[in-house]
Parts: C-alpha cells; sequence; structure tokens
C-alpha cells in the first residue's frame, strides 16, 4: 500500500494495482435514534466515476460527509487511501482532505471574499512553497479550465448558480485532487446548465485523472457521469450496475426511481 | 350509583390535574436541563478558544483583517457616539452644578463619569450591537451555506481561522475602541461647554486632565478587555453553534445582542464591585 507522502508529492502514485481509493465496509449512522444508512459496503476504484443514486432523504450525502469525517459513523470501516478515517489524527486526517476534492452542494463559496480570493485560499494552505506568481497563473489556469476566466475580481453573490458550481469547482480541483466528491452537483440547476456540470465532472475527470463519487437523484447527470451506478434504498444499496443495466431493470422500486426522477 | 356521581367526578377532575402537574414539571425539568446544556456547551467551546489560541499556526492575516473590520470600520459609530454623550453629559450636568456655583469642575465631572463607566459601557453596547450581531450572523450563515464544512476539508481548522482570530480581534480592539469614545466625549463636552459660554480648548483640556487619577483610568481600561472577550465570545458562540435553517441565522444574531449586552453590564457590575474593594 502506497502511504500518504507518496502520494501528496505524486499525485498519480495510486495507481490500479494499489487498489481502490475508497473503501466502506459496514458503515451505519443514524440521528436521534433514527437510522439512515445500515450495514453500507462500497468501492470507489481508480479513475472511475460511480454515481450513487436514491432519493432525498436516503442519506447520499451522510455517506459522502462520512467519507471526509465530516461526520462520524456508529460502526462500520471506511478506508481512504489505504487509511482507516476514523483512527488518523488531525495531521493525518488533513493530508487525506488535500488530496479529496468535495463539491458542496450549496456551492459554500465564501461570500466575503472575490473569486481569486475562494481559490487562493486552498491553495496556500495546501501549497505553501508556491510562489505568488505560480499562485497566480494556477488560479488564471483553472478558471480557463471551468470556462469562467473573466470572473476573476468577482464577489459571489455576482455569481449565477450555474457559475457558483463552476467556481466552486474550481476552488476543488485547484489542489490537484485525486478523489472527486460531489454533493447533488446538479441540484437547484435548468435542464442546459446541468448538462453543462456534467459534462465538466467527466472533463474533470479526464485532465486530472481524478476517480469521482457523484451523488445524484439526477437521472440525466448519472447518464451523462456513471461509469458505474449504485443506488440506495432505505439506508442500504438496493441494486448496482452500469446505467443500461438499471434503464433495462423492471424492478419496481428502480422503474418507479427512474419514472419520478427522469426529466 | 347516582351517589357516586360526584365521586367519580372528584377522582376525574384529580387525574387531570395530576396529568397538567406531570406535564409542567416535564416542561419545566426540560427546560432545566436545556439550560444546563447550554452552559457545559459554552464552558467546553471557552475551553477549546483558550486551548486553540495557544495552539501552534496562528492566523494572523485574518486575526489583522478582523482588527481592521472590528476596530477600524466601527470608528465612525463609536467617535460620532462618544461625542454626543459628552455634549449630553455636560449640557444635563451644567444647570446642577450652576445652582452651587461649580461650573469650573464641568471638565472633570465631565470626563471622570466618561472615563469610568459611561465610555466603556455605552461603547461596549454598542459594539455588542453592531459586531456581536455581525459575528451571530456571519458564522450562523456560514454554517447553513456549509462554509465551515468547506473550510473544514480544505485542511483549514476553521474554528481557529473563524473564531479564534474574531475572540482575540474584538478583545484587543474594544479597548482601542472605547479611548476613542472617551477622547470624541472629551471633545464634545468642550463643545458643550462652548454653547453657553467660551472656554479655550488648551484651559478645557488641562482641567480635564487635572481631575482624573491613574485609578480612574486603569481599572476601566481593564474591564473593556474583558467586554471585548464577552462580545467575542457569545456572537462567535451563537454562529458557530447555530442550526442549519435559516431562520437560525436570524435567531443566532438577536441571542448574540441580548445576551452580550446583559453579559456586559454583569461583568461592568463585578468590575465595579472589585474597584470599589481596592480603593
Amino acid at each position: 500500500m502506497k502511504n500518504l507522502h507518496e502520494i501528496r508529492t505524486s499525485p498519480q502514485a495510486w495507481t490500479a494495482s494499489s487498489g481502490p481509493l475508497v473503501v466502506i465496509d459496514k458503515l451505519r449512522i443514524g440521528f436521534e435514534g433514527e437510522s439512515v444508512l445500515n450495514d453500507i459496503s462500497l468501492k470507489l476504484l481508480n479513475g472511475e466515476n460511480l454515481v450513487v443514486l436514491g432519493k432525498s432523504g436516503s442519506g447520499k450525502s451522510v455517506l459522502i460527509k462520512c467519507i471526509v469525517r465530516l461526520l462520524k459513523p456508529e460502526s462500520g470501516t471506511i478506508d481512504v487511501f489505504g487509511k482507516d478515517i476514523a483512527s488518523l489524527n488531525r495531521a493525518e486526517l488533513d493530508e487525506v482532505r488535500r488530496k479529496t476534492g468535495f463539491l458542496f452542494q450549496s456551492g459554500a463559496l465564501y461570500d466575503s471574499m472575490t473569486v481569486k480570493q475562494n481559490l487562493e485560499f486552498p491553495l496556500r494552505r495546501t501549497m505553501k512553497n508556491l510562489s505568488e506568481k505560480r499562485i497566480s497563473e494556477k488560479v488564471a489556469e483553472t478558471l480557463e479550465n471551468v470556462g469562467l476566466a473573466d470572473t476573476l475580481n468577482k464577489m459571489p453573490s455576482q455569481l449565477s448558480g450555474g457559475m457558483r458550481k463552476r467556481i466552486s469547482l474550481a476552488r476543488t480541483i485547484i489542489v490537484d485532487p485525486l478523489i472527486m466528491l460531489y454533493d447533488e452537483p446538479t441540484t437547484g440547476l435548468d435542464p442546459a446548465t446541468s448538462d453543462e456540470i456534467s459534462s465538466l465532472i467527466n472533463d474533470v475527470q479526464k485532465k486530472y485523472k481524478t476517480s469521482s463519487l457523484i451523488i445524484t437523484h439526477d437521472i440525466e447527470c448519472a447518464r451523462i457521469t456513471a461509469d458505474r451506478i449504485i443506488m440506495i434504498d432505505e439506508g442500504k444499496v438496493y441494486a448496482e450496475g452500469s446505467i443500461k443495466d438499471f434503464e433495462s431493470s423492471d424492478d419496481p422500486v428502480i422503474t418507479s426511481f427512474f419514472k419520478k426522477f427522469s426529466n | 350509583m347516582k351517589a357516586l356521581a360526584p365521586v367519580r367526578k372528584i377522582k376525574k377532575y384529580a387525574a387531570d390535574q395530576s396529568v397538567k402537574l406531570s406535564e409542567k414539571s416535564f416542561a419545566g425539568a426540560g427546560r432545566a436541563r436545556g439550560f444546563l446544556i447550554g452552559i457545559a456547551n459554552s464552558s467546553q467551546f471557552l475551553a477549546r478558544i483558550i486551548r486553540e489560541t495557544f495552539s501552534p499556526r496562528f492566523e494572523f492575516r485574518e486575526f489583522l483583517r478582523q482588527c481592521f473590520q472590528i476596530g477600524y470600520k466601527s470608528l465612525p459609530l463609536i467617535a460620532i457616539t462618544g461625542a454626543i454623550m459628552g455634549i449630553v453629559l455636560t449640557i444635563q450636568m451644567r444647570p446642577s452644578l450652576a445652582e452651587f456655583g461649580a461650573v469650573t469642575l464641568l471638565p472633570g465631572m465631565v470626563t471622570v463619569s466618561l472615563l469610568r463607566e459611561i465610555g466603556p459601557v455605552v461603547t461596549a453596547l454598542i459594539c455588542a450591537g453592531k459586531i456581536g450581531s455581525g459575528m451571530g450572523a456571519e458564522l450562523g450563515s456560514m454554517k447553513v451555506s456549509e462554509q465551515i464544512d468547506a473550510m473544514e476539508v480544505s485542511a483549514t481548522n476553521p474554528f481557529k481561522y473563524l473564531v479564534v482570530t474574531r475572540v482575540l480581534a474584538s478583545t484587543l480592539m474594544l479597548p482601542v475602541l472605547v479611548i476613542f469614545a472617551d477622547a470624541s466625549g472629551i471633545m464634545g463636552s468642550w463643545a458643550g461647554v462652548n454653547i453657553k459660554g467660551h472656554v479655550n480648548l488648551v484651559l478645557f483640556t488641562s482641567q480635564c486632565f487635572a481631575s482624573i487619577d491613574f485609578i480612574d483610568f486603569f481599572p476601566a481600561l481593564i474591564k473593556t478587555f474583558v467586554f471585548g472577550a464577552v462580545i467575542g465570545i457569545v456572537g462567535c458562540y451563537k454562529g458557530y453553534t447555530a442550526g442549519r435553517g435559516t431562520e437560525s441565522v436570524g435567531k443566532a444574531a438577536n441571542s448574540a445582542v441580548v445576551l452580550s449586552s446583559l453579559l456586559v453590564i454583569i461583568a461592568d457590575m463585578i468590575a465595579v464591585q472589585i474597584t470599589d474593594m481596592m480603593l
């Protein structure tokens, strides 16, 4: 197993032979006595886009928040880069988080900072040896990659929903993560912008060689991005397969979900 | 059977009352539990502020930014309020002193009242409204919009970055603001004196400083550090522990102002008692 130092110094050090990047085993979590996830197990393989489908309230967002330890599970284990996330100290956890990008449902851009400052924030904290010139270059280059080079000095309040998502994605990819976690990336966007964001997820995967875990209930997003799909129902993994498997399935739960959430 | 009817009524009445009483007891116990949990949580929050303040990697840039936001941006409000306090005090005191032929004591009296009590308390209350509510609302909305979580996953300690810097900035900036409020209060007092007469500024200020002693200034300055800390801690606590809904942002801002104002008054009362014992 590669250690975290190797991963940090060489982003591509995690090869297919290194095994899955994320392994979740029998994860169980609940709130106020109510079970949300019940014995969930899954693996995120190197270089794949894994889509986790499920209804609102099925615990999808809880699942990815557990991966970066924003939430602590009641039982079960989560291994990220071969390390049990629950047993890491703060410094080790920060190392894992540096290589794990998280796109929040709301975008979570810092309101008091300009777009430039939003992008510089994680960069200055994770890559401390970068010169001011290199930081500016990296910010400009990343904004170019998400198609918003002209927003450098704008405040988040001056941006549309789709632009906020793109900037948020730029802020996440600027530190060259190995894993991307997307929490409902197309929620609240019109169909055209949703498709643009879904295509951007694919572009990011190709350009930055990331492995992505995409939480969504948007079937179109799953169609565009998924290499593999896992469906969660009532706190458990209900089904797993390709988009074709799901679309051709005659299982009542799957057909009902696809009918309800297809545009 | 008819004879038993009143007995049944009494039994039913007693049972109803018993249920109501137990419901009230449960509600009371729930409130007491909530209050105790609140004290435990705020104590933990305070302990964490102390611990994180002295642990490595101090967020110096953010601390300076907060000093600018809290100190410099509050300066016009504090200066205007201080000047008005000085004018009003002078106009109100003048007739009473004139009755005893002691108008010459006016500069000294106004200065002592401003330095000892009115300057620190009024400035702290204004800051509780301006800074405390700002912190509560800002941190509350950051929590609701997942900005605090985003900071956490960017390998940044949000508590250190957001809370420690704000608490330290308000602790250090409040005494500075109070000094400005006192100074503009004295200038306001000079303007007030000149409404009904003419006193030279140099003469006025020399009379002001002649009447004050170290003991008038130093304890008042010390308590302003406490006021600043109280405002920062309460504002950050209410914002950082706000719920997830947008309604909780308003609640956080509101309760930050109410609680910090109340605690400032209580802290002032304790500080006055301590100063009085020392004199």
